[in-house]
């Protein structure tokens, strides 16, 4: 759906500008920008395509100064894409970097949260021109109070929180983002001879599982979508079980009670065919899968970054290793 | 009075009629192949007289008459006899980053569109509204568009978890436009607005094609003295009441392939296989599991339009005996367009002036068949064309495999003969007896279904009561598409927990499966 924005988005209002965070002046001003909501929602509630204009207007009433460029909050899904839905009509420029340097589940899991940026003031709006501005004490109630606004609108909402400066978003944002999609996009889409075997080597990943989704169990709480999913190895891995757990996006991978990855980690399920990703609820019974695992972005290394969404934070006792640690140890 | 025993199946493709009799042990009693004519009665008509007249058929035991067409289908991928459709979303102010039909290929979009709109209205996923419904909006927009609207295609956002709007909708077109057809979107697809959106609006512009196929079914059937029950065979395999099918012709979409997969797997005792269906106009290759066809998780394109129907899981290609080859200079290109039945009179090898595939085949020594030779002149380019034609075929057949080891593929379809006997990740091609009728006796094997998806709220009462209301639902659509209320069984039950939304909400599919009533 993203991706249907963007194109009908470039197809009126022209291409976007993809800016390095370098060719802006220290002090201009960025604004971080994405989606909030259920993905059921937005598949049936598009958006108007104006919202970034009304998030823009108010940010600059309150900075008193110009946005001079839009980023991604979060490259994974579609909000990698938002900002250029936005971008387009406004004549903005777009960074080549984002807050989180994969999909996280809620709005403080971001790297500007680790830099100390403050979340606040954000702005949210929905499709109708209702607009909600935010000025709380952490990132923590601003999503709360996002999430419940978000309900209030009908389950989606567009926002922008944690703005900031060129200068400080080059210390703090995941830098290149936009360009490593696009990378990926290429080579998923380049029909290459095994597309799966070429993203492993080029990201480069731990492939994890070769095989077939056997389970999948879901279930809602306070708004997650959590559960597991199984699968069972074919051919060089027939006979290994790994299992993923999942609150939104997958958590962590294990097999025989053994942690092969885990957040923050990106843990990723593609099409073991296409190398398509499968998102978490399109997980099916019969898909034939292979699962890899690779680095997230240093700073979630770092131990405020492992304190915001390591696996002790979603709820896990155990500490992390890298994942590529993790796979020399069992080499 | 005879014994009702028998069951006449019959499959119009774009280029043969064939039809069927079985018995109540599912022999194959008669079989016929007629090639089609200008009008569909004729082919029909004549296709039932063959059976008809086969020894030991009488037509007073013929209880049910199931028919499968492909003519969905290949109008819209030839983009011909499509009716103009207006096209309403209702769901403005959201909605407007993408656009009706955007992303559609321009060809069809011009073909079928008599204009689209966007207009205030709209549910929320908890059924509140979005924004008042705008019947001044929807007024104009049909003034504009009645003179050259056959249609009219209506979309809402969250229509699926409630009908308001586009009933109100319905009521205004009603009375500004009078007796033109108009689909609903939530009647015909799922969640999903823009995929449910595509499939009302090619639902609406195959409304004409339908009424030309029931109106031919009719006059046969009473030519023929057939008092036989009608059943249109529809995308998963199963069976709808006549009525039902010329209100969804959308439907019927798929019903081809799902017939020759399931009749595929009847002829050779196959439960799992890839099943390659080369007709006259098209080919389909789907996947027979566990004797049913694989349905696509996902939405299914047609004719380069996204929808999000459980189809048997496809790909389609316009490759069949008639297609056409044509050759500019060096470049060759295969159709997409088909002699289709004319193909008896405008093939080489049938002393007509069109190189087709047929006829390429034959010049390779892949058939043998028609009255004239390939002009040895053309020898290269039948050889080139039969190139291109292996290799659009393989990447189908390698498309539709979930795993890159070899698998058995039956080849079924009129224009078999296209295939050559290697293909690349196949192990073993069958080519059963009968391959040529497997679509008719599909349609005989058939049960009736009935599905509902919807978004339920599951705050105001508990699990158990919607689940049952929704299933409840399911066995109504079962029984209203022609089946057996007694009969009726849920077949299917899945849960989709919407995410990121504090108030519980979830997603629930249900299909329900009968009998024919008898």
């Amino acid at each position: 759906m993203g991706l249907l924005m963007a194109r009908q988005a470039v197809s009126d209002y022209g291409p976007v500008q993809l800016l390095d965070v370098d060719e802006l002046e220290p002090d201009d001003l960025i604004a971080p920008c994405g989606s909030v909501g259920a993905p059921t929602v937005s598949i049936e509630k598009i958006e108007n395509g104006q919202e970034g204009g009304r998030l823009r207007r108010r940010l600059e009433e309150i900075w008193g100064r110009p946005v001079k460029a839009l980023m991604s909050s979060e490259i994974g899904g579609s909000n990698g894409l938002m900002p250029i839905v936005w971008a387009a009509p406004l004549g903005l420029p777009v960074v080549d970097a984002d807050c989180i340097g994969r999909a996280f589940p809620e709005l403080q899991h971001s790297t500007l949260e680790l830099a100390g940026i403050s979340p606040t003031p954000g702005v949210m709006t929905d499709e109708r021109g209702n607009l909600v501005e935010f000025r709380t004490q952490s990132g923590i109630w601003l999503e709360r109070l996002a999430r419940a606004a978000t309900v209030a609108f009908g389950g989606s909402s567009s926002s922008s929180e944690y703005i900031l400066s060129a200068g400080q978003a080059k210390a703090a944002a995941v830098l290149g983002s936009v360009s490593l999609a696009i990378q990926i996009g290429t080579i998923v889409g380049s029909a290459a001879e095994d597309p799966v075997q070429t993203l492993v080597r080029e990201l480069p990943a731990e492939r994890l599982v070769t095989g077939k989704v056997v389970d999948v169990e879901r279930r809602t709480t306070e708004g997650f979508v959590r559960g597991s999913a199984v699968v069972e190895g074919l051919g060089a891995d027939r006979g290994r079980t790994i299992r993923l757990e999942i609150q939104n996006e997958n958590l962590v991978a294990l097999e025989d009670g053994q942690v092969l990855a885990s957040v923050p980690d990106l843990i990723t399920v593609l099409d073991s065919d296409s190398a398509h990703a499968i998102a978490t609820e399109r997980l099916r019974y019969g898909q034939r899968v292979t699962v890899i695992g690779f680095a997230c972005a240093p700073i979630w290394r770092t131990p405020a970054g492992l304190g915001l969404a390591g696996p002790r934070a979603f709820g896990y006792d155990f500490d992390y290793l890298p994942v590529e640690a993790r796979a020399d140890a069992r080499a | 009075m005879p014994e009702l025993d028998l069951r006449l199946g019959i499959d119009v493709g774009g280029t043969n009629t064939d039809a069927v009799i079985m018995d109540r042990q599912d022999r194959l009693l008669a079989k016929a192949k007629v090639a089609g004519t200008e009008d569909v009665t004729g082919g029909i008509d004549q296709a039932i007289a063959r059976v008809l007249a086969a020894p030991g058929v009488e037509p007073g035991r013929v209880s049910h008459v199931m028919l499968g067409t492909t003519h969905a289908t290949n109008a819209i991928l030839e983009r011909r006899k499509l009716g103009r459709v207006a096209l309403v979303r209702i769901g403005s102010p959201a909605t407007h980053a993408v656009r009706p039909l955007f992303g559609w290929p321009q060809d069809l979009r011009e073909a079928l569109s008599a204009g689209e709109v966007i207009i205030g209205g709209g549910i929320e996923f908890d059924g509140r509204e979005l924004a008042p419904f705008d019947p001044e909006a929807l007024a104009r927009f049909l003034g504009e568009v009645s003179s050259r609207a056959d249609a009219v295609a209506v979309s809402c956002v969250f229509s699926p978890v409630s009908a308001r709007h586009e009933l109100r909708a319905q009521e205004i077109v009603r009375r500004e436009l009078g007796d033109i057809h108009i689909s609903l979107s939530h009647q015909i697809g799922s969640v999903g607005l823009l995929e449910r959106e595509n499939a009302t609006a090619l639902n609406a512009a195959l409304v004409g094609v339908a009424r030309e196929v029931t109106t031919a079914v009719h006059q046969a059937l009473q030519r023929h003295g057939l008092k036989a029950t009608t059943f249109f065979a529809q995308n998963d395999g199963t069976l709808m009441a006549l009525d039902y099918a010329l209100q969804y012709p959308v439907l019927t979409i798929g019903s081809g392939p799902a017939n020759s997969i399931r009749g595929a797997g009847f002829l050779t005792g196959l439960s799992d296989a890839v099943v390659l269906d080369i007709g006259g106009t098209s080919s389909d290759v789907g996947v027979l599991t566990g004797g049913f066809p694989r349905e696509s998780s996902q939405g299914v394109e047609i004719g380069g339009v996204r929808t999000n129907f459980r189809m048997p899981d496809l790909v389609t290609v316009a490759i069949g005996g008639g297609t056409v080859v044509h050759h500019e200079g060096d470049r060759l290109r295969l159709g997409p367009e088909s002699v289709g039945y004319r193909i008896t009179g405008e093939a080489l090898v049938f002393g007509g002036k069109t190189l087709t595939l047929s006829d390429a085949a034959i010049a390779c020594a892949r058939a043998s068949f028609g009255s004239h030779r390939v002009p040895p002149r053309l020898q290269g380019l039948a050889e080139g064309a039969m190139k291109q034609c292996d290799e659009v075929l393989a990447e189908a057949i390698d498309r539709v495999k979930t795993s890159r080891s070899d698998c058995p593929l039956i080849v079924v379809g009129g224009g078999s003969v296209l295939l050559p006997d290697r293909v690349p990740g196949i192990s073993e091609i069958h080519r059963p007896e009968n391959f040529d009728v497997a679509n008719a006796i599909g349609a005989t094997l058939a049960s009736v279904s009935g599905r509902v998806d919807r978004i339920a709220q599951l705050g105001a009462g508990s699990r158990e009561d919607t689940l049952a209301k929704v299933c409840e639902e399911a066995r109504q659509q079962a029984v209203l598409a022609g089946a057996s209320p007694g009969s009726v069984d849920i077949v299917e039950v899945e849960e989709i927990p919407l995410a990121y939304l504090t108030t519980p909400a979830v997603r629930l599919r249900v299909k329900a499966v009968g009998a024919l009533e008898a």
